[in-house]
């Protein structure tokens, strides 16, 4: 990415704002911060990748901003929507319209073939099944599968399973995708396909994606490093720059 | 794709566990229409006594003979409006085992107070003008493929005749239907006169009084005025109900009520058990998927609803596949047991008694699963799985 563009999604306005977040765990009687008055800021379109050390907090905060989980103290606002205000039946409800999650183990349903699996977050959309076997298609054949719609899981391969899952992500087509290790169950080079297919997504349909990763080739994709240590953020914004097509 | 076939999918992931969840419930549910179906048979009789109608029978047991003359001094008594006798003749036709209810009856009386038995007038007639015509219930007819005018040797297994023969030759003249349950048609009655002047020994003696009172409301006083009026004479009374009757004489067999429900009560609380554990280890089988359920969007009650469902959807296909096979056994059986039990049958009302039952059972053992499934938290499980 050029400085031209970088400054371009500078000036976009942030999709992703936390503010002072911290977040604390109890284990027994003790209390256990694992965020610390942590901010971070994310402007829309942008390909961020969170890495840092295990147990350094990116789970918990890729978590807390897809409102999986809500923060002990601090502000969240995605979307334009300050979500550690809702409960948790809101956010059930925003989740399904502004985030898809994409995980490391695919987690896809054994029983559901492929299209069933894309079709299951539209169950929640009030719409027809012919609609919403016609959204799963597309979401599909955006990743390159819809030939394997009828197969199960168990019969694609792991390359193809997470192909799914981002489809699944996609499918009601949300604001922001949240990728926890995309790549951490694949061989070199199906990764790399999936790291071009998120690509496709950020720069071709606009998705702003925040992708936790361990794996620095990975990382490299994003126009954006943060890096994290200790539940707090060291960030240099311009840090991965280099290795961005 | 909605959710029935989520919930459908989910159900068939382990077909071996869901089959044998499935005939666990469903044998259950053979076992319940079987049982309500054999307590509706004993207490058929209850159910179809008259309010107004008295029974007496000796004070010891009913098998002891009382004086035909206690008929007369019977009807003479304040607030009865006729009486009628019986007795057990222990009847069977070729096959011993199977034996039938013929009663040694007055005829006249006997359709007087119980009205609810119609014959057609020409058979009537031929019946009161021919001793040794009997008179047969419809069902029974059907059983026996008899007609009317079908001369048939009876066999008594008590009354012999006095040539020392226990075979009575008898014709059927007169086949009569019943207005409220082919139950009762499981019946034949013949002339009292014929079986009194042919038996070898007990003559002029009856097995039991049918009285009708003229106030239901004082039915009770009735029966203590009858009693009273044989009390400390050589044959002492006890007159009850016909309803009571019919109880007490289920009850000489044992409470079969209570029977059939501790039966019942220890199938249904081991399936419970089975059932319940068997939900149980589905939902944590995949305690991941519900939370990426979760993740993608459905909210913790829509999580509930589904596992709940689950549960029900066994537990209704179970227990109606097994009402259903329990309704087909008890017609097969009220055949085969026509003689013996002729109230066999299974009611609407079990059948709703038992969908009530499978969807409670769907309850139970699914609501426990369900509220975890429906608090899981999704980090916690995420991390798990």
């Amino acid at each position: 990415m050029n400085d031209a563009a970088q400054d371009s999604t500078q000036s976009k306005a942030n999709i992703i704002d936390v503010q002072g977040v911290t977040k604390t765990f109890r284990k027994g009687r003790e209390s256990v911060e694992v965020l610390h008055q942590l901010d971070l800021q994310i402007a829309q379109g942008e390909f961020c990748a969170l890495m840092g050390p295990s147990g350094s907090g990116k789970t918990t905060l890729l978590n807390l901003i897809g409102g999986l989980d809500h923060p002990t103290g601090g502000q969240i606002t995605v979307s334009g929507q300050r979500i550690d205000q809702l409960n948790s039946r809101q956010l059930a409800r925003w989740r399904s319209s502004h985030v898809g999650f994409i995980f490391q183990f695919y987690n896809l349903m054994p029983v559901l073939t492929a299209q069933r699996n894309v079709e299951l977050p539209l169950l929640l959309k009030k719409m027809s099944g012919k609609e919403r076997s016609q959204r799963a298609s597309t979401a599909l054949e955006i990743v390159g599968l819809q030939e394997r719609a009828r197969h199960l899981p168990r019969e694609l391969s792991g390359g193809q399973e997470q192909r799914v899952a981002i489809a699944r992500a996609i499918v009601s087509d949300p604001d922001v995708l949240l990728a926890d290790e995309p790549t951490g169950d694949l061989d070199r080079e199906t990764a790399g396909e999936i790291l071009d297919l998120l690509t496709t997504l950020n720069q071709r349909h606009g998705k702003t994606i925040l992708m936790v990763t361990h794996d620095p080739v990975a990382a490299e994709r994003a126009s954006r490093i943060v890096h994290m240590d200790k539940g707090r953020l060291i960030e240099s914004p311009v840090a991965a720059m280099a290795g961005v097509s | 794709m909605g959710s029935f076939h989520l919930i459908r999918k989910n159900l068939t992931r382990k077909k071996l566990r869901t089959i044998f969840t499935l005939l666990s419930i469903i044998i259950a549910f053979v076992l319940f229409s079987l049982l309500v179906g054999l307590s509706r048979a004993f207490s058929a009789g209850v159910d179809l006594a008259g309010a107004d109608r008295l029974i007496t029978i000796h004070r010891v047991t009913f098998i002891e003979p009382i004086p035909l003359s206690y008929v007369a001094r019977v009807e003479a008594i304040e607030g009865v409006r006729n009486a009628v006798h019986q007795t057990w003749f222990g009847a069977y036709y070729q096959d011993p085992r199977q034996q039938f209810g013929l009663f040694p009856t007055d005829f006249e009386a006997l359709l007087e107070i119980y009205p609810e038995l119609t014959v057609p007038d020409d058979q009537w007639r031929d019946l009161l003008a021919n001793q040794t015509g009997i008179m047969v219930g419809q069902a029974m007819a059907e059983d026996y493929e008899w007609s009317v005018g079908d001369r048939v040797p009876i066999f008594s297994n008590i009354w012999p005749q006095q040539n020392g023969s226990y075979s009575w030759d008898m014709e059927i003249a007169a086949i009569f239907t019943h207005s409220e349950s082919n139950a009762n048609e499981m019946a034949a009655y013949m002339h009292y006169d014929y079986f009194n002047e042919a038996r070898a020994f007990g003559t002029d003696s009856v097995g039991w009084i049918i009285s009708q009172v003229e106030d239901p409301d004082r039915a009770a006083d009735v029966a203590s005025a009858i009693d009273l009026r044989f009390a400390n004479s050589p044959t002492e009374t006890k007159s009850s109900t016909e309803a009571g009757w019919a109880a007490g004489f289920a009850a000489q067999i044992g409470n079969i009520g209570l029977m059939v429900q501790m039966v019942l009560g220890c199938v249904f609380f081991t399936l419970l058990l089975i059932t319940g554990n068997t939900m149980a280890q589905a939902v944590r089988e995949r305690t991941s998927e519900l939370a990426v359920l979760k993740t993608i969007g459905f909210s913790d009650r829509r999580v509930l609803l589904m596992v709940l469902g689950e549960s029900l959807t066994i537990a209704i296909v179970g227990g109606l596949i097994g009402l259903a096979l329990g309704f087909l056994f008890i017609v097969g059986a009220a055949t085969a047991l026509s003689q013996f039990l002729p109230g066999l049958a299974m009611s609407p009302a079990a059948g709703l008694t038992g969908l009530a039952l499978a969807i409670g059972l769907g309850f139970v053992t699914g609501i426990l699963p369900a509220w975890q499934a429906g608090r899981l938290k999704v980090i916690d499980a995420l991390a798990r799985g």
